[in-house]
């Protein structure tokens, strides 16, 4: 474990002493102290963590650096179906730290984190068009990359690759019409 | 004078009306002419480019190939001003409606090339988001070939426009053939021995 998250994984267990982080890294590597470190959270304590890695002075993680869908259908040993995985970044700690929460259906939903990082609007944004996981508490949830009239979440597994014919579907114009 | 029902004397040209019908003739077909020229050496292009064939649209514009020769360097980024749709690149399902509308708002006559595999078919993006081809809603003239084509290609693609703006005359672009009948007309004979290939 790299010695700079490890402080922060510590304080994160000693504040919530009730949630069960499982600590792992991405990547397991020869070289330990670069091991990149993730943990987990339950939806409904996501804010309150959120909150005190943004606000806590031994943590100020600044930056949200991503935030990211998962589908985990098929996927092997995998117990949840989507996973929503913060990416965070502290530029005056220089140190990074990965957060994953895990939803299922029906109705997955997660709080939204848009008031601890502004940024994170169409980031989130993207993964309700992508997944259909809502954010609740989102200032603007509405589609980012596909219209929105349109009615499946593409990114999602069962998904066709070749949509359900909404790449056909457009009113034709001849040369009569135009 | 009464009025003489149709059809029951024979219509007969008197000499001065021969006169000002060939007169007119010629007058025509000079403008025939001369427009076409004209309007065949000044295709304005409307740049749609989409995605990496974009580039090489630029290519054909810079200097070393030169689309100005050609009389089609004025770009116009309003399709009032442009008669000649060039589609470069994939088009995606958000964009097909912004195409159309584009189409709808250039002045006739318009002609509209399709540049590229992807915006011919959809090329290796068969996906849910990727239109399969804008030819399936929209008449295109000029399919040109490549991934990217070469701006060579491109000039050629243009060229054959030219041809159809000279052969076409002054016909309204509804009038015209659907265009699946244009091709590049091939200005290289490949030269094949015979027997190769067996
Ligand atoms: S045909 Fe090739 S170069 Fe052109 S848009 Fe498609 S992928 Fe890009």
């Amino acid at each position: 474990m790299s010695a700079k998250i490890t402080p922060i994984i510590e304080l994160l267990q000693k504040q919530f002493s009730d949630i069960d982080f499982a600590p792992a890294p991405l990547l397991e590597m020869k070289d330990k102290s670069a091991e990149q470190w993730c943990v987990h959270v339950q939806p409904s304590k996501l804010f309150a963590v959120m909150s005190f890695l943004r606000s806590d002075e031994r943590c100020s993680f600044e930056q949200l650096s991503d935030l990211a869908g998962v589908d985990y259908l098929n996927f092997p040993k995998a117990k949840d179906r989507y996973g929503i995985v913060y990416s965070l970044l502290s530029l005056s700690k220089e140190h990074r730290l990965w957060v994953k929460v895990f939803v299922n259906d029906p109705n997955p939903e997660v709080p939204s984190v848009v008031s601890i990082w502004y940024g994170a609007t169409w980031m989130e944004r993207e993964v309700w068009d992508m997944f259909g996981v809502r954010f609740s508490d989102h200032p603007d949830l509405r589609r980012i990359l596909t219209w929105e009239s349109f009615e499946a979440h593409p990114l999602r597994k069962d998904y066709p690759l070749t949509g359900r014919g909404e790449r056909e579907d457009f009113k034709v114009i001849t040369r009569d019409s135009a | 004078m009464g009025l003489t029902p149709v059809g029951s004397m024979p219509y007969q040209e008197s000499k001065e009306e021969f006169l000002t019908t060939k007169l007119s003739h010629l007058i025509d077909l000079t403008r025939k002419i001369g427009v076409n020229w004209s309007r065949k050496n000044s295709l304005w292009p409307m740049p749609f480019a989409t995605a990496c064939c974009g580039i090489e649209l630029m290519a054909t514009g810079a200097s070393r190939y030169d689309i100005a020769r050609f009389g089609a360097e004025v770009m116009r980024f309003t399709p009032r001003q442009c008669d000649l749709m060039i589609c470069a690149g994939r088009v995606a399902i958000k964009t097909m409606p912004v195409l159309q509308r584009i189409y709808m708002q250039m002045a006739e006559p318009k002609w509209v090339i399709s540049m590229g595999a992807c915006a011919s078919t959809g090329g290796v993006f068969d996906t849910y988001a990727v239109v399969q081809g804008v030819d399936q809603f929209l008449p295109v003239d000029v399919y040109v070939p490549g991934c990217p084509p070469r701006p060579e290609t491109l000039l050629e693609g243009v060229m054959a426009i030219q041809r159809i703006v000279e052969n076409e005359g002054l016909i309204h672009s509804k009038e015209r053939e659907r265009g699946m009948g244009l091709v590049v007309q091939p200005t290289v004979q490949v030269k094949v021995e015979k027997g190769a290939g067996k």
